[in-house]
């Protein structure tokens, strides 16, 4: 009876599988120098930006895939995977101009790219499998000396910031999927936000892929100069494929003195099917640095999408009295695995950080939560505090966690918690008494249990992460 | 309104319910007794529809409809309500959050619009008097961290906002302090419709002081042993179960 119940409620569609038709420019498969220096000739990109892919790829080839998450992830054959690919333009007259079929795709997925209809308050930069399509409101911020735009024009235009700030919080030879990304980056979107500037508008970047077999390498670089002031939203949908594709990202955020950066992800990549077929798999380096006294940084994530996530976004606590906050929903669910958390370092005095983690697990899903709280030698006074929740829907699901601390300085206080709970059939049919179905008492106790970090998030993207947990969920529990 | 006919239950397959009969009219009170582990509260989950019981034999008519057919939930939109011998707890979620998408799921059941927030808040403050309700537990979690009283009255506060045509209350009186008993029972008694009807489960005789019931059933090994007025309850109190269960047992020896 109780299999019954559990097996029920997760059985909801993905309605972002759908593919676009259009005209696409593929590189081929495989990956070697040559099709490096494709890219980056693609991109008419400056020597030194060509050099920081060739060392990175050089280095990659040294490198093993890493083995330590609590992830079975099946061999990826590199040299299977077409590393460019771009919906071609059809009129080149002007710069502006997107394909129709690309403007519905976008709507389709909710994202309008004419300015009109935008959502208001939101400016949107469309990535598309690896080029940025289209980039809304540039002109209006960029009054306020912000720079919002796709990274490869920020190469074109903004090659000073680009080269000073790029690789600087993640270096090329971080890891495994960071690497390959170095060599390989596609596109993705650029901030700047200029001294004792509030930014007016939430930026957000949607990733799209369309293209099959190829990778997503994308590349986003944030960078929020003294007392500036932005917020940060991202979102990923993919088609429904068979085969497993490849997203490897990076993203870089910079935090000066008073600056604070929030950024959000609703990430939402194809899961694969109930049999586990097909899906994303998701190696994400992302991490931040307060660099500056003061300084703030915040992730806030969602993450119901991919086969497979791999995702730890991080901070770096340079600056004296700087703080940063890592809030996370993950939700597992048929075959799907995530091994996902965050680090948080410690360098500067009196810094604080704070972990809210909130796993949910159905189906066979696998969620691993992993921290590491590192404090340095002079780091005095740091604080942090971690707290790890994980749910379990059904007894074939499994959620672990594995919090490292490695404290270094006395005077810090490093706390953690955990708790780990079930969805039990007495709560079921206590709201099945009240009238309630199964269906919408899993979506009010999931919703309950994520409220915390759902709250975090802006409001247009609060309603849609609410909306989205009540789908991954279906049919879990019956 | 309701007719359960030889009703046999079993819970992981050992047989609880052994042949129930009972008849429910419309603006009936009727209260069960009976001793610890007669099958009280198992015949509430058959009637509301709890999983963890399968019924074998037997069938209930509920205001023409073959109950045993129905969903959990489907039962509760059709009006019957019970209140758990021990309610459970579910964190994270606001009394208000729940209430609201109990009512609204009521309504869209009868094909009516969902209340507005205004409404809404409206009908709770209503009725929160009515059970004299703290508004301190209505913007809690449901029951969590409830005490076992304010459970209690919570279960007659959701009986109250849902205003079933049959209520089930299992064992609402035990837990409660004298003026909690009083104001249940008076909750109870307000909401008491010429149209609805109230199936009281209990030990103590001093709540059928209160509610008055109409017809008294001695529950024992999974029957209804002996029925009679308010008069039993008294008997009963005075002289324990041993009296019915020699009574029960006796034919069967011979
Ligand atoms: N999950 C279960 N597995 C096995 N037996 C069960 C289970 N649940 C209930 N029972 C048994 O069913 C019988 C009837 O239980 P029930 O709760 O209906 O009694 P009750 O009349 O309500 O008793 P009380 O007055 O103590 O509330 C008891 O013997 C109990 O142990
Ligand atoms: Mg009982």
């Amino acid at each position: 009876m109780s299999e019954d119940i559990i097996n029920q409620v997760t059985q909801g569609e993905y309605k972002y599988g759908f593919t676009t038709d259009i005209d696409t420019e593929v590189f081929p498969m495989g990956l070697n120098e040559e099709i490096i220096r494709l890219i980056s000739v693609k991109k008419n990109e400056p020597e030194w930006l060509l050099d920081f892919r060739i060392k990175s790829y050089r280095h990659w080839l040294t490198m093993k895939m890493p083995t330590w998450a609590h992830l079975e992830i099946p061999p990826i054959d590199f040299q299977k995977i077409s590393y460019f690919a771009a919906p071609r333009k059809k009129s080149p007259k002007s710069m502006d101009e997107v394909d129709p079929e690309i403007l519905k795709t976008f709507d389709k997925l909710g994202i309008p790219l004419e300015e009109q209809k935008a959502l208001s308050g939101m400016a949107v930069d469309a990535v598309m499998d690896s080029i940025s399509v289209k980039t809304t409101f540039k002109e209006n911020l960029a009054e306020l000396g912000i720079i919002f735009c796709s990274f490869s024009e920020a190469v074109q235009h903004h090659p000073d910031l680009v080269q000073k700030y790029l690789g600087s919080v993640v270096p090329y030879s971080d890891n495994f999927f960071a690497t390959l990304n170095s060599a390989v980056f596609s596109d993705g979107s650029f901030v700047y936000i200029p001294k004792g500037v509030r930014c007016p508008m939430e930026l957000s970047t949607y990733f799209r892929i369309n293209a099959s077999n190829t990778g997503q390498f994308e590349r986003t670089l944030i960078v929020a100069d003294e007392d500036s002031y932005v917020s940060y939203l991202e979102g990923c949908t993919a088609p429904m494929r068979d085969e497993n594709q490849l997203h490897a990202a990076i993203v870089e955020i910079v935090a000066l003195k008073n600056a604070e950066v929030k950024y959000s992800t609703v990430q939402n990549w194809y899961p694969g099917d109930k049999e586990g077929k097909g899906g994303i798999y998701n190696f994400v380096t992302k991490r931040g640095i307060c660099k500056g006294e003061n300084s703030k940084i915040s992730w806030t994530q969602v993450e119901t999408g991919s086969a497979i996530t791999w995702k730890y976004p991080s901070c770096i606590l340079q600056g004296d009295n700087s703080s940063a906050e890592f809030y996370s929903v993950a939700v597992t669910n048929h075959f799907q695995q995530a091994d996902t958390g965050t680090k948080m370092i410690h360098l500067g005095k009196n810094t604080r950080s704070h972990i809210l983690s909130k796993g949910i697990s159905a189906g066979f899903g696998q969620n691993s939560y992993r921290g590491l709280v590192r404090v340095s030698k002079n780091a005095d006074n740091a604080r942090n505090f971690s707290q790890c929740d994980s749910l379990l829907l059904g007894d074939k699901c499994g959620a672990h966690t594995f919090p490292y601390m490695d404290v270094n300085n006395d005077t810090a206080i490093v706390e953690h918690e955990a708790t780990t709970s079930k969805i039990s059939e007495d709560q079921i049919f206590y709201c099945n008494q009240r009238g309630i179905s199964t269906e919408d008492a899993v979506g009010l106790i999931v919703n309950g249990y994520a409220r915390e970090v759902i709250n975090k998030l802006p409001m247009e993207f609060a309603v849609e992460a609410q909306k989205l947990l009540q789908i991954t969920l279906e049919g879990s529990v019956g | 309104m309701l007719e359960i006919k030889d009703l046999h239950a079993s819970i992981n397959g050992k047989e609880i319910l052994k042949g129930v009969n009972l008849t429910i009219r419309a603006g009936e009170i009727h209260a069960i007794m009976g001793p610890n582990g007669a099958g009280k509260s198992t015949l509430a989950w058959v009637l509301s529809g709890n999983p963890a019981v399968e019924v074998t034999h037997g069938e209930i008519i509920f205001n023409g409809k073959n109950l045993l057919e129905m969903s959990p939930e489907d039962r509760s939109r059709e009006g019957i309500f019970l209140s758990f011998q021990y309610p459970v707890e579910i964190p994270g979620v606001s009394m208000v959050n729940f209430m609201r998408t109990a009512v609204n799921e009521q309504r869209k059941y009868k094909n009516l619009e969902p209340l507005s927030a205004a409404d809404f808040l409206r009908l709770m403050r209503e009725k929160k008097e009515l059970v004299e309700m703290d508004n301190k537990l209505t913007s809690r979690s449901v029951n969590e961290g409830f005490s076992g009283g304010e459970k209690k009255r919570n279960e007659i506060f959701q009986m109250a906002m849902l205003e079933p045509k049959l209520a089930i209350l299992d064992e609402t009186d035990s837990g409660l302090d004298i003026d909690a008993l009083r104001i249940v029972a008076n909750g109870v008694n307000k909401l008491k419709r010429p149209d609805n009807a109230t199936l009281v489960i209990t030990h103590y005789q001093r709540l059928l002081d209160y509610i008055i019931p109409d017809f008294v059933h001695v529950f024992y090994d999974g029957r209804i042993v002996k029925t009679g007025d308010k008069n039993l309850a008294l008997e009963l109190e005075e002289k324990g179960y041993d009296w019915i269960k020699k009574e029960v047992e006796t034919p069967v020896e011979q």
